[in-house]
């Protein structure tokens, strides 16, 4: 591991006193960063700390609202990501955005194909080109296939070789493993410290601290938007980092009460769906909360989905209260008592135009109408109770709920499937993108409904959160599952060996 | 219908005293001081922002145009000929205000009028009972519906692809039934309800028809369950399903309606001309959808409303009619149709950008945090614009 | 393990099972069905009606849709953008007029002049398009819904009711359309051109890619760094122009035009588009699939027409066919689905 950065030259990038705000969210405020060529920088932070959006003020994707953008010393406005790729900074999003309907090397070299002095795309060399990088990845893709059919890791795969297709000067990395086996992680490092001796400038983001401490030479950790500390990687430990991310002592965010485990109320026998996942089982109780662990990708979301009626699956059974049932919509799925607060926050849990009242009554329209019309007081009644009760906070009932931040975006979520009086309630991520002070409220919150009687199913990709919480810890690999675990026996290293599927001795 | 104050939900213990929460829970009572406070003249300088004001204006404009125009233009026979003249178009743009804020559009209305026109023609010539020839027309437009919204919902297609193709089928489908013929000797019975009013006014009879509708129609979508539902719909698909609504039978409903409408439109319009023929109507789609997005709907579905709907009937209505007065061809009265939609959201969109690049160097020229504070409560550029992309993805 | 993503650490070198070939093939099934479909169609008729084999009657068929195809190379490009642009019926017609309308007052043009006249004026109206999306964001079927009012509206007032007929132009203009090169009629020979130009450049140029990009996914787009307004700006200047030229060729074909010219092309053309299989939200789709499109539907009109049937079943077939290709597409789409889905796994 290389010493900190040589304080004599001139960053190759650097930020300095950039805060950016989303309505009533303060993602960054003031934020200093530095980056110098042949450095690998870590930046850390909680879920929601504001990483992603620092990373697209460097990707040109947002303006900042106050501070400065230097490159090389000189300040610059990226108005554009064209113009930020023009400056020779190349990005890995958190988020694959890829273009489905063109092949894997196109996606790959969109806006910069190798072109024939004729200024014809070579095609031929671009296809080779991308096998080759592909190959430097350890991953072996079939480069004529449309991106529209790969998994999470193949997309993030993709999205990796994208950038480095671009021999840039800057490499931003946001996230890239959160999907990745391994294996993959192994030869995604190699490639990095390759570049790093090459003397590109490499900004590395991450919550694994393993991995942060492995690649990093220097580390600046954000919390709630504002940067903690900038460090040099050796004079930093793990515990003090996590101490610097978190900003208060761990066991005070995970408040999970003892609670009594009463009947099975939910039961899934050999469920499958081709290509998403396999023979699944489990059996889930009143008053438990059971972890779902996994890699992004790994088909927990599809189980999910699968269990509130969204897809179907091809074969197994769904058994509630010992009975079989056949969910074959959402409707049907709250008709047996089941509410699904989903992944995708904006998209699939909110009408962010709608107003908060609007959002929470939307499951129940039916108990807030008379003659199928709706009364208004009834309404704002009814989601006035919920909003108190969850604290939701940052809005009047009647503003849209687009303005509120995360945190209280998700207590609306969880509001409007709180109304229906569910019996067994599925939570997908449920503290993602949100931020400590809040999501310490949600865990609260998951808590005292598992205590009053709710079974609840806890997906997580965060194992200390899925540690803290669940009495009981399922985990899944590519599909399968791969292990269940008691709150006593689960830990880290167990769940992480079951979730990158190496807990069995493979084929 | 049980007054659920107390909701059966198993309780969240307000007293737990997590350290984090504040523990005024502020929200109720900040709604209740706003509305309190003065919540109608703030309501009145919102109202005087909106859409629906925009439109008022221009109708003032449209009128103040038709009477220098012609003198004849402001007499209650003239208003009488005017709103007649619209009704097919606001008939048809009552459903078509619900299946855009879907988020759908049906391109085909104008063609399922012409089909309806041309079998009531047939079927009466040929025997059949008129008021039998009117169910079976109706019928038939709720299958036209039926078919589009079928392919919707079913197949997945995008409306504005099969209500295109449905639109060259169902006009097809008149051609085929009568060809270039005509049906034109409907009995007086009949006709009276076209051209006739009601006595002792000069309120036509189709009026009446189309006032009971719009209230209807105005009742389901601002105030009913289904309302909220199109509204959700329109605004968030894949968040409407995941709480639960009906998505697909909800659109496969509106396309029924919407077909039934069209062909009632159809009876109007027969009745009216005492005509049944095959062109009848011909692109009158593109008036109803242009009367819609004037009236402040959104192309992408999930925000509009039924008055400001029925202001820009009207004022599409007064320039066509001051336009005609005027001796200007309905061709020529299509350049201000045109040039109204198209400003009709560039406009606003002008607007809004100019507001937001203002708003961005007030932003970079005020210092500390407190000058961000207000202009904050507008969501960000980027937000609104990638969000709404991503949302809208699957439209043009 | 996928097997379609098979990874090194499993099978190094092993070659992927039927992935390129499967992907390949689907790519194609949209053009090799129209094929077959038209290989039936005129299997059918041709059974019936002999007379419908011959050369001379093919020959009709091409020239029935060259201007259409035009028209359909500049709107396939819009689609793929995920736009559409309806004003094309309009702006074929004002040129149309507008061209025959100078050669009636200035009978001594060049004709190459008026070919020149009627790009431009197609050009300015495809970028007045341009700019109200591009820059005013209005969504494309708003836009060009209102442009397709106004520009029939402006050509309304330009001709003011009168027509121009055959006997008003000289006969070099009209024999644009009757001239032959090589033994085949210069119509066909421009649609064919065109078609295979733009065909070419959509696939060896980055702009050409980049259309793709951009309907595929807008936000990703944005994040490579392509430059969405000038994309689609763009395509719809070219659009205009494909469009400004179709009007002058049928200014020459039809002789006769008056301010009706052209109208409802738009459907004739998007209807050619879609069945030719290129995706009404963008992304996916070829030029030479939209010709195919519109010579299966030219071929059913003139199969219609030969067969006697009545001339009014012409537009309720061509409704069908547009239903009858998103259908099967749609069913294509989600067969292939399952297939990608059903093939990730194990
Ligand atoms: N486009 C956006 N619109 C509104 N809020 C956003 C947007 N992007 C990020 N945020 C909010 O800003 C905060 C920081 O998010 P992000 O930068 O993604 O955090 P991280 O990457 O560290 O997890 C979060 O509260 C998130 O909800
Ligand atoms: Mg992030």
């Amino acid at each position: 591991m290389e010493v900190a950065a040589p304080q004599a030259a001139v960053p190759v990038i650097e930020l300095v006193g950039v805060s950016k705000r989303f309505g009533a969210i303060q993602a960054l405020k003031e934020v200093d960063l530095s980056l110098y060529a042949g450095e690998v920088h870590a930046l850390v932070g909680e879920n929601g700390a504001g990483k992603s959006t620092l990373v697209k003020i460097l990707a040109g994707v947002h303006r900042p609202d106050r501070g400065l953008l230097k490159i090389n010393g000189e300040a610059v406005e990226l108005r554009s990501p064209a113009q930020a790729q023009a400056v020779g900074i190349a990005v890995i999003h958190q988020e694959p955005t890829l273009f489905p309907d063109l092949d894997v090397a196109e996606n790959v070299f969109m806006g910069h194909q190798p072109r024939d002095r004729l200024g014809r795309i070579d095609w031929r060399r671009m296809y080779r080109e991308v096998e080759q990088l592909l190959q430097s990845l350890g991953v072996e893709l079939n480069v004529y296939l449309p991106v529209r059919g790969l998994s999470v890791a193949d997309r993030q795969l993709v999205e990796i070789a994208r950038a480095l297709s671009q021999d840039a000067r800057v490499l931003i990395m946001d996230e890239p493993t959160a999907s990745l086996s391994p294996r993959e992680v192994e030869d995604l490092f190699t490639i990095v410290e390759q570049l790093r001796a090459r003397q590109v400038a490499i900004l590395f983001v991450s919550h694994r601290l393993e991995e942060v401490f492995r690649l990093a030479s220097r580390v600046t950790v954000l919390r709630d938007g504002q940067r903690v500390i900038t460090a040099p990687a050796q004079d930093l430990t793990p515990e003090e980092t996590v101490r610097h991310m978190v900003g208060r002592e761990l066991a005070a965010l995970f408040p999970k009460e003892e609670a009594a485990v009463g009947e099975v109320v939910l039961e899934v026998r050999h469920l499958s769906r081709a290509g998403v996942f396999r023979d699944v089982s489990f059996q889930l109780r009143r008053g438990e909360i059971l972890g779902l662990a996994g890699l992004v990708g790994a088909g927990r979301t599809e189980v999910a989905r699968v269990l509130f009626g969204i897809d179907q699956a091809e074969s197994g059974e769904i058994l509630v209260d010992g009975r079989p049932v056949s969910i074959r919509s959402p409707r049907d799925a709250m008709r047996y008592g089941i509410a699904y607060v989903p992944e995708d926050r904006h998209q699939q849990g909110l009408v962010l135009d709608f107003s908060i009242a609007r959002n929470i009554t939307l499951s129940i329209l039916q108990r807030v109408a008379r003659f199928s019309l709706i009364r208004s007081r009834q309404e704002l009644k009814i989601a006035a109770d919920y909003a108190e009760r969850l604290r939701v906070r940052g809005g009047r009932l009647t503003q849209p709920v687009r303005a509120l931040s995360g945190g209280n975006q998700q207590k609306v979520v969880l509001g409007k499937w709180l109304a229906t009086e569910p019996r067994i309630l599925i939570l997908d991520e449920p503290t993602r993108g949100i931020d400590i002070g809040a999501k310490a409220e949600v865990h609260r919150i998951i808590s005292e409904l598992a205590a009053r009687g709710l079974a609840i199913l806890l997906i997580s990709s965060e194992l200390p959160e899925i540690l803290a919480m669940s009495d009981r810890v399922l985990v899944m690999h590519e599909g399968c599952v791969t292990g269940l675990f008691s709150r006593t026996e689960a830990d880290q290293e167990k769940v992480m060996l079951a979730a990158t599927g190496q807990n069995r001795q493979s084929r | 219908m049980s007054d659920s104050s107390e909701v059966k939900q198993p309780a969240l213990d307000l007293d737990a005293s997590s350290a984090a929460a504040p523990s005024a829970p502020a929200l109720a009572k900040e709604d209740r001081r706003a509305a309190a406070s003065g919540g109608g003249l703030a309501r009145l300088l919102a109202w005087m922002r909106s859409w629906e004001a925009l439109l008022l204006v221009l109708l003032v404009l449209a009128l103040a145009l038709g009477s220098a125009l012609s003198p004849y233009f402001l007499s209650l026979s003239n208003f009488s000929l005017l709103i007649s003249d619209m009704m097919e178009k606001a008939l048809m743009a009552l459903t078509m205000t619900l299946i855009v804020i879907a988020g759908e559009i049906d391109l085909s209305v104008a063609s399922i009028l012409g089909l309806a026109s041309v079998v009531l023609g047939y079927t009466w010539s040929h025997g059949l009972p008129l008021g039998l020839a009117i169910a079976l027309v109706l019928l038939i437009g709720a299958l036209c519906g039926l078919v589009n919204g079928l392919a919707v919902t079913r197949l997945g297609l995008p409306s504005l692809v099969v209500t295109l193709g449905t639109l060259a089928l169902f006009r097809g489908l008149a051609y085929v039934v009568m060809g270039d013929q005509a049906v034109s000797n409907f009995p007086p019975a009949f006709t009276n309800f076209g051209f006739g009013t009601v006595p002792g006014t000069l309120i036509p009879w189709p009026f009446v028809l189309f006032v009971a509708l719009a209230l209807i129609f105005s009742l389901l979508l601002h105030r009913s369950t289904l309302g909220r539902q199109i509204y959700a719909i329109g605004s968030n698909k894949e968040a409407a399903r995941f709480a639960g609504i009906r998505v697909d039978d909800i659109k496969l409903l509106l396309f029924v309606l919407s077909g039934l409408v069209a062909a009632l439109a159809g009876v109007v319009f027969t009745a009216r001309f005492s005509n049944a023929r095959a062109d009848n109507a011909l692109g009158f789609e593109l008036d109803v959808v242009t009367i819609v997005l004037l009236g402040g709907v959104n192309i992408f579905g999930g925000s509009g409303s039924l008055p400001g709907v029925v202001l820009s009937l009207l004022i599409i209505g007064v320039l066509r009619n001051a336009l005609g007065l005027a001796d200007i061809s309905g061709d020529i009265q299509n350049i201000a149709v045109g040039a109204l939609l198209i400003l009709s959201v560039l406009g606003p969109n002008v607007v809004r950008r100019l507001q937001e690049a203002a708003s961005r160097r007030r932003a970079a020229d005020n210092g500390p945090a407190g000058g961000l504070a207000r202009g904050a409560a507008l969501p960000a550029p980027e937000e609104t614009g990638a969000a709404r992309a991503r949302e809208r993805g699957q439209r043009h | 393990m996928s097997t379609t993503t098979t990874r090194v650490e499993e099978s190094r070198g092993r070659v992927r099972p039927g992935g390129k070939r499967l992907v390949a093939l689907v790519g194609r099934v949209r053009e090799l069905g129209l094929i077959v479909v038209l290989l039936v169609i005129v299997a059918l008729v041709g059974l019936q009606t002999p007379r419908f084999l011959t050369p001379g009657n093919f020959e009709q068929i091409l020239l029935s849709i060259a201007i259409l195809a035009i028209v359909a190379v500049g709107e396939t490009m819009v689609i793929l953008t995920r736009n559409v642009d309806l004003s094309v019926g309009s702006t074929v017609g004002m040129t149309a007029f507008v061209c025959a309308d100078v050669l009636k007052n200035h009978p001594q043009t060049p004709v190459i002049l008026i070919i020149l006249l009627g790009c431009a004026l197609g050009a300015v109206l495809g970028a007045v398009n341009g700019l109200i999306v591009a820059l005013g964001r209005v969504p494309a079927i708003v836009a060009t819904l209102g442009t397709l009012y106004l520009y029939r509206g402006l050509d309304s007032y330009i001709a003011g009711g009168t027509q121009v007929s055959a006997y008003d132009v000289p006969d070099s203009f009209l024999s644009l359309a009757t001239t032959h090169i090589l033994g085949v009629p210069a119509l066909i020979v421009f649609a064919a051109a065109i078609a295979l130009i733009f065909a070419y450049l959509l696939r060896a140029t980055r702009t050409g890619r980049e259309l793709y990009a951009l309907g595929s996914n807008p936000e990703a787009a944005r994040l490579a760094g392509l430059r969405a307004e000038r994309l689609i700006f763009l395509t719809f200047l070219l659009c205009g122009l494909l469009s400004g030229f179709a009007g002058v060729l049928w200014g020459a074909r039809f002789a006769t035009v008056d301010s009706g010219a052209a109208t409802g092309l738009e459907l004739q053309v998007i209807a050619a588009v879609v069945v030719g299989g290129v995706n009404i939200f963008g992304g996916s789709g070829t030029i030479l699939g939209a010709m195919l499109g519109a010579i299966v539907l030219g071929t059913i009109d003139n199969a219609l027409t030969l067969l006697k049937l009545s001339q009014f079943w012409l537009q309720a077939i061509d409704g069908a066919a547009i239903l009858a290709a998103v259908t099967l597409d749609a069913l294509i789409t989600r067969w292939l689905q399952h297939r990608l889905r059903g093939g990730r796994q194990r």
